[in-house]
């Protein structure tokens, strides 16, 4: 190819014809639609093995902490709302401000993973496996004197720690994604009201793993 | 965007500095990739098709060594002799990586990322740089799956379905490292998957040039369109039983064990869900294909281009309702039974309308039998044939009769090899000249062609008898069997045609070298076709087109009336076209 015909051609970006959705935009909608599936196959098999269980569930707040975990569903939910904050902020072109709330979402995100690490080794001390009840420990005491039901807890095992695990790991991207964005994008001053794509994509996917736990947060620890 | 855009430009006006690895291995172009693909899944399907060489030697010659497989080692063949365990991770093998790495990707990963842009006159995808990540994890997951028999107890052998328990539990499969890979590589497989779904769906909705209207797109590009849509809805749900199934595999969760509360049966749902979706992407993009290479072969408007459209669409959405009648053995409830029953009967319905529209296509057309049209030609008449048996196996039953018996491989094959492979073997010898600029040889083209099409029905009809006559799939030693035993001449018979059948394909391998190296140049529509690849030279350059054309019409205006030529280029102005009006480019 001539070097004066790859000079002449135009770039692949912006679309031609379409929707009035810029790409990368419209690409994260579609990838939020799998997602939809990938978490709706997760809580599908929940839903079927819970209520197709031979026996009953174990009640709420005895093997999970409610109040530990409520305190990290608000948490989220404001880093959600400070996500928001650096959308709003950069769109009327205060950088410092975008800068600050950006800043607050990862930490929001952090921590938020970081509660869930601890709740995890917690858990897992505490005999609490993805295999179920581990023998010897405090928990497999409560099965013993009937306070935890013996039938479905590996069931709750297994189902608890890959939804919950597979939700932390989408805090996780979200996180680093997020703090990419920080470094590279924000800090150096490359975002204006003209363009912030960044920050609305991330966003996007923020939102929908927010609303994600929403949904864990209500099956898994609360009924 | 115009910063972003700028930026673009600039990059581009340097790519001539790109290193070799940057251009060929390490690509964002959308045709490199497509090419990469081709390479690694034509690997594969010669691999998957080794696998089944050893498949058939043992069905025909049960307990005698295998020509050849002495070099295998004592754990899968001592002395020559297929052990059962070996027998079981061929057939699991086989079929995995002849649906995964070899149809769908090189439906999905060769044209999709070839044809689209190039079709639908766009530059590039919409996101070159995830495309070129779904080439590199498509890539992680079969290297993953190859060396997966190389490991202590070899592959996995629990069939390409992976049924729980047999897949979940070590104890009962006897192969540990083999099942834990397989689901690794399949959840790669489902990144790769997804990413390129997500691009192919982006591209068609924003990339289109002016005046390429939803209803000017060339069917293969609405075939492909729609199939992404169904990968990228489907594969997820693979890919979250696949993770569960590796949990099952690897941390002893209870998911499919039915000691602690889990349900086998909950595998197979999920397993078909995404399985009876994934049946359309391994044929829709085919049916785009074969839709391109019937109206160019018969120089004819394609008859029913909307209803050709439409039967597309309606094919995918029965195809998320039907996933149950994969498992009317498997304990269903009757009543449940009986509506998925219907809603199988009921795909019939589009795909006899897209059968019909391309025989009204070639009705009476200018017939020009060069070897993509043979190829096509061969695609409807074995889809017919594999959709009517498909009917059989849609009546319930019917269906507990033949269940997983050589009705079913019968069947499968006809759809999968005489319906999909003919379509990607014409596709590969109509795009071979846009690809890298060389003819392929057009009189061995057709000896592959008559030589393939005459084995393959010798192969794979007799199986229809065979299974009729009760042989079960997957079996190791048909003799064994007092009823089987007046069915063992047959399976030599497919047995030999089966081996004439992968001989005859050194005939395209060869064919595809030489041509590469050594092929008549290639004029820029050398086929004489509308489509938009075809008004850049061969190959395409890097970006396709300096400024990219404008549509005037839609891709089938074949011998149209007072025109000077039998075709009209999709971006030829007559005097009678307008402009069409340029929508603004999306911004915030």
């Amino acid at each position: 190819m001539s070097q004066a015909m790859a000079g002449a051609m135009q770039p692949p970006f912006p679309a031609e014809r379409g929707i009035e959705v810029y790409n990368k935009k419209l690409g994260m909608w579609i990838f939020l639609a799998s997602e939809v599936m990938f978490f709706a196959a997760l809580i599908g098999s929940y839903v079927i093995l819970r209520f197709g269980a031979a026996g009953v569930w174990a009640k709420p707040g005895i093997v999970l902490s409610i109040q530990i975990t409520a305190f990290n569903t608000f948490l989220l939910i404001c880093s959600s709302v400070s996500m928001v904050k650096a959308y709003a902020a950069i769109q009327d072109g205060f950088q410092d401000k975008m800068k600050f709330w950006l800043l607050m979402t990862i930490l929001g995100g952090a921590t938020f993973v970081g509660i869930q690490v601890f709740e995890y080794i917690h858990l897992v001390e505490h005999g609490f496996t993805p295999a179920g009840v581990r023998e010897g420990s405090h928990l497999a005491e409560l099965v013993a004197n009937g306070t935890l039901p013996a039938a479905t807890m590996g069931l709750y095992g297994s189902t608890f720690f890959t939804m919950t695990g597979f939700h932390g790991f989408h805090v996780t991207c979200g996180v680093i994604s997020m703090l990419y964005l920080y470094l590279f994008k924000a800090l150096p001053g490359k975002y204006s009201p003209q363009d912030f794509s960044g920050i609305e994509v991330v966003g996007l996917y923020w939102h929908f793993v927010d609303l994600v736990w929403i949904i864990l947060f209500t099956i898994v620890y609360l009924v | 965007m115009t910063t972003v855009a700028a930026t673009a430009h600039a990059a581009h006006a340097q790519h001539d500095d790109r290193s070799f690895i940057q251009k060929y291995i390490f690509s964002t172009d959308h045709k490199i990739i497509g090419i990469q693909f081709l390479f690694l899944t034509l690997f594969f399907l010669a691999i998957g098709g080794l696998l089944a060489m050893q498949i058939r030697w043992q069905l025909a010659y049960p307990g005698t060594p295998m020509p050849g497989g002495r070099f295998l080692p004592e754990t899968m063949a001592p002395g020559g002799v297929l052990l059962p365990e070996y027998y079981l991770q061929l057939v699991t093998m086989h079929g995995t990586f002849m649906i995964f790495f070899a149809i769908m990707l090189l439906l999905v990963g060769v044209y999709a990322n070839f044809l689209i842009p190039l079709k639908i006159g766009a530059h590039d995808m919409a996101f070159p740089r995830i495309n070129m990540a779904s080439f590199w994890s498509a890539f992680v997951s079969g290297i993953i799956m190859l060396a997966s028999m190389f490991v202590p107890e070899g592959a996995a052998r629990a069939g390409w379905t992976m049924y729980v328990p047999l897949s979940a539990r070590h104890d009962y499969s006897g192969a540990e490292f083999g099942q834990e890979m397989w689901s690794l590589s399949i959840i790669f497989f489902g990144l790769s998957s997804i990413l390129g779904s997500l691009n192919y769906i982006t591209t068609v909705i924003n990339n289109r040039c002016a005046g390429m209207t939803w209803f000017r797109l060339p069917l293969s590009v609405w075939a492909l369109f729609i199939t992404a849509i169904l990968g990228l809805l489907a594969v997820p749900v693979l890919a979250g039983a696949a993770i569960m199934l590796l949990f099952e595999q690897i941390l002893g969760t209870h998911f499919f064990d039915p000691s602690a509360g889990g349900q086998p049966i909950l595998w197979q749902h999920l397993f078909w869900f995404f399985g009876h979706p994934e049946v359309y992407i391994l044929i829709l993009p085919a049916m785009g294909i074969v839709s391109e290479l019937i109206a160019n072969g018969s120089r004819k408007p394609i008859f029913g281009y909307h209803s050709m459209v439409f039967a597309i669409c309606g094919i995918a959405f029965l195809g998320w309702i039907v996933w149950g009648h994969h498992m009317f053995v498997s304990g269903m409830n009757p009543t449940l039974g009986s509506s998925f029953m219907v809603s199988t009967l009921l795909i019939a319905v589009p795909s006899a309308i897209k059968v019909f529209n391309w025989m009204g296509t070639m009705w009476r057309g200018n017939l020009r039998f060069h070897v993509p049209m043979l190829h096509a030609v061969a695609f409807v008449a074995m889809f017919t044939i594999g959709g009517l048996s498909g009917i059989f196996m849609a009546a319930t039953p019917v269906d507990m009769f033949i269940h997983d018996t050589y009705f079913i491989v019968a069947h499968i094959h006809y759809v999968l090899f005489g319906g999909s492979l003919f379509a990607i073997f014409g596709g590969i010898v109509f795009w071979f000249p846009k690809m890298f600029g060389r003819m392929m040889n057009e009189g061995w083209g057709k000896v592959h062609f008559w030589l393939t099409f005459i084995f393959y029905n010798a192969t794979f009809f007799p199986m229809h008898i065979i299974g009729m006559a009760g042989h079960m799939r997957r079996l190791y030693d048909p003799t064994i069997y007092d009823f089987l035993k007046p069915m063992q001449p047959m399976n030599v018979f497919i047995s030999i045609s089966a081996f004439l059948l992968y001989g005859t394909q050194i005939i395209f391998f060869l064919n595809f070298w030489w041509s590469l190296f050594k092929g008549k140049k290639a004029p820029q529509n050398p086929w004489s076709d509308n489509g938009l690849e075809w008004t850049t030279p061969s190959p395409a350059p890097h970006g396709n087109w300096e400024t990219l054309p404008t549509v005037y019409r839609g891709p089938y205006e074949f011998s149209v009336p007072g025109a000077s030529e039998d075709f009209i280029p999709q971006n030829k102005k007559l005097p009678t076209d307008r402009d069409p009006v340029m929508a603004p480019a999306a911004s915030h």
